[in-house]
């Protein structure tokens, strides 16, 4: 039986989808089977930023409305056979579904792969509701930004109403010189505002925008700061402890690595 | 009439520098204690119609009298023209007002993070282990203890009490009300005036309706009425 996670953040534009496509791809990365439901119906993209656009056959509605079986609908990777997508559905609204429908699904999901990753749509009505439905565990995105901090307190909120394990942080497009400024809000503030635990820190990264709009993950890039984090993330959410990721610029990891050695910078 | 003399009075009047306290009798029936009442107030020395005002307290003992009963009693007094009815003191209530009171002036532990778009109100005072985060709100009937970070709104006194007060290690509210005075935050470039600790402060309304915030060590002597002194026993070595 796997673990169903809600990925959500209140707040539109911080980088549910990527966090999504991303942790899941990580996940897969480390041979667990993983799949991925878009619950943004009207609005879909997580098809996009993986590049499964032109496979879509049946989506979440149609499942639904059992036009199809859910083993129809789910779209295989093109790197992975473990993971999966249930796409959204782009021409129906998120009343064309309940959060009882969704328990169904993620549940029969939850039979056959390690992990459900459900991207939750902005806002906290009923698509919220929806995507929250079924889940066991929850992730929080937030980016260092002062309204972005206030929505997933207010999610937050909302989550640790639902019956489920208290939600863990993700902040995303971190800017270190901006952190360093004092100029944008650092991680730690982030986090005692929100008083949840940290799952992870991304720094904002150029390629992962290339990326998405490849519909190639940055997750399959070795190189790639934001890869790393999400790497991370993934082993965290398998259980592994992995220190938190240093956010300064390469000297400072030298320095640390020398200091780890006992050699004196 | 001699019956009359052997008896204890119903009413008794004493005078004090303050004005007249009005001794009743708590053992007679509430018809005798109102007829004895009149007639005491139509003797020629209690006829105060033409002196100047007299400020009364009256004293029940243990009776208990409703609503009704105390506007009666009222109107039977108020017939003196220049009299004030200042205080009516009885040593009973009734078991809904205990209740109420302690109710009013229970203090409700709450451990917990209050969240944007959440609002938590108490009956009585609040003690709350955690933030209020921005957008947060808390309100109580009676005072409000933060032992986290205040960044949200509080109301203390929701029911007119301005004599409550908001106490928060860590003092940086949007918003502050107290019965029904209210403070913001200054905004950015705003200039402040008074001197902020924003560690352990208290916000507190003063005599001219503003509300005040000071150190926390200025609460005993701004509010002495929030010790429970008899709950309290000072060991001196």
């Amino acid at each position: 039986m796997g673990e169903a996670i809600v990925i959500t953040s209140g707040k539109g534009g911080v980088g549910k989808t990527t966090t999504t496509v991303n942790i899941g791809t990580a996940l897969a990365l480390t041979g667990k089977s993983v799949a991925l439901v878009d619950t943004d119906i009207g609005l879909r993209n997580l098809d996009v930023v993986m590049g499964l656009e032109n496979r879509i056959i049946y989506d979440l509605v149609d499942v639904v409305e059992q036009q199809c079986k859910l083993s129809q609908a789910l779209i295989r990777d093109k790197r992975f056979d473990c993971l999966v997508l249930l796409p959204a559905a782009q021409t129906k609204d998120k009343a064309a579904i309940d959060p009882s429908d969704m328990e169904e699904i993620v549940e029969e999901l939850k039979r056959d792969y390690d992990y459900v990753l459900i991207d939750c749509p902005a806002g906290i009505e009923q698509g919220f509701k929806n995507a929250v439905a079924g889940a066991d565990q929850s992730i929080v995105v937030s980016t260092p930004e002062v309204s972005a901090v206030r929505d997933a307190d207010r999610i937050v909120g909302l989550l640790e109403q639902e019956d489920m394990d208290p939600p863990r942080l993700v902040v995303n497009r971190i800017r270190n010189h901006m952190m360093q400024n004092g100029d944008m809000l650092d991680v730690d503030e982030v986090v005692s505002t929100l008083a949840i635990e940290l799952l992870g820190a991304v720094v904002d990264d150029d390629s992962v925008i290339k990326a998405a709009n490849d519909g190639q993950p940055i997750a399959m890039d070795p190189d790639s700061k934001a890869s790393i984090a999400y790497r991370n993330i993934a082993r965290r959410i398998n259980g592994e402890s992995v220190p938190l990721m240093n956010f300064d610029d390469d000297k400072g990891v030298l320095k640390k690595v020398k200091k780890f050695f006992g050699i004196r910078a | 009439m001699t019956e009359k003399e052997t008896r204890p009075p119903r009413v008794t009047i004493k005078g004090t520098r303050d004005g007249l306290t009005f001794i009743l009798d708590d053992q007679c029936s509430y018809n005798e204690l109102l007829t004895e009442l009149h007639e005491k107030l139509s003797e020629e020395q209690y006829r105060l119609d033409h002196g100047p005002l007299v400020h009364v307290k009256l004293f029940l003992g243990k009776r208990y009298l409703d609503d009704q009963q105390i506007a009666d009693l009222k109107e039977q007094i108020s017939e003196r023209k220049n009299i004030v009815i200042d205080d009516i003191r009885s040593d009973v209530i009734t078991v809904e007002e205990a209740e109420n009171r302690r109710k009013d002036s229970r203090v409700t532990r709450l451990a917990k993070i209050v969240r944007s778009g959440q609002v938590i109100e108490i009956r009585g005072d609040l003690l709350l282990l955690g933030d209020v985060n921005p957008g947060g709100t808390v309100r109580a009937t009676g005072n409000i203890f933060i032992l986290g970070a205040l960044r949200g709104i509080a109301q203390a006194g929701i029911s007119g009490d301005d004599r409550s007060i908001i106490c928060a290690a860590t003092m940086q509210p949007s918003q502050l009300r107290i019965a029904d005075i209210l403070r913001r935050a200054p905004e950015k470039g705003e200039k402040v005036e008074e001197e902020r600790f924003e560690d352990l402060e208290c916000a507190y309304v003063n005599g001219q309706f503003e509300m005040v915030l000071d150190q926390l060590q200025r609460v005993a002597k701004l509010r002495p009425e929030l010790n429970d002194e008899w709950n309290v026993r000072t060991v001196d070595m």
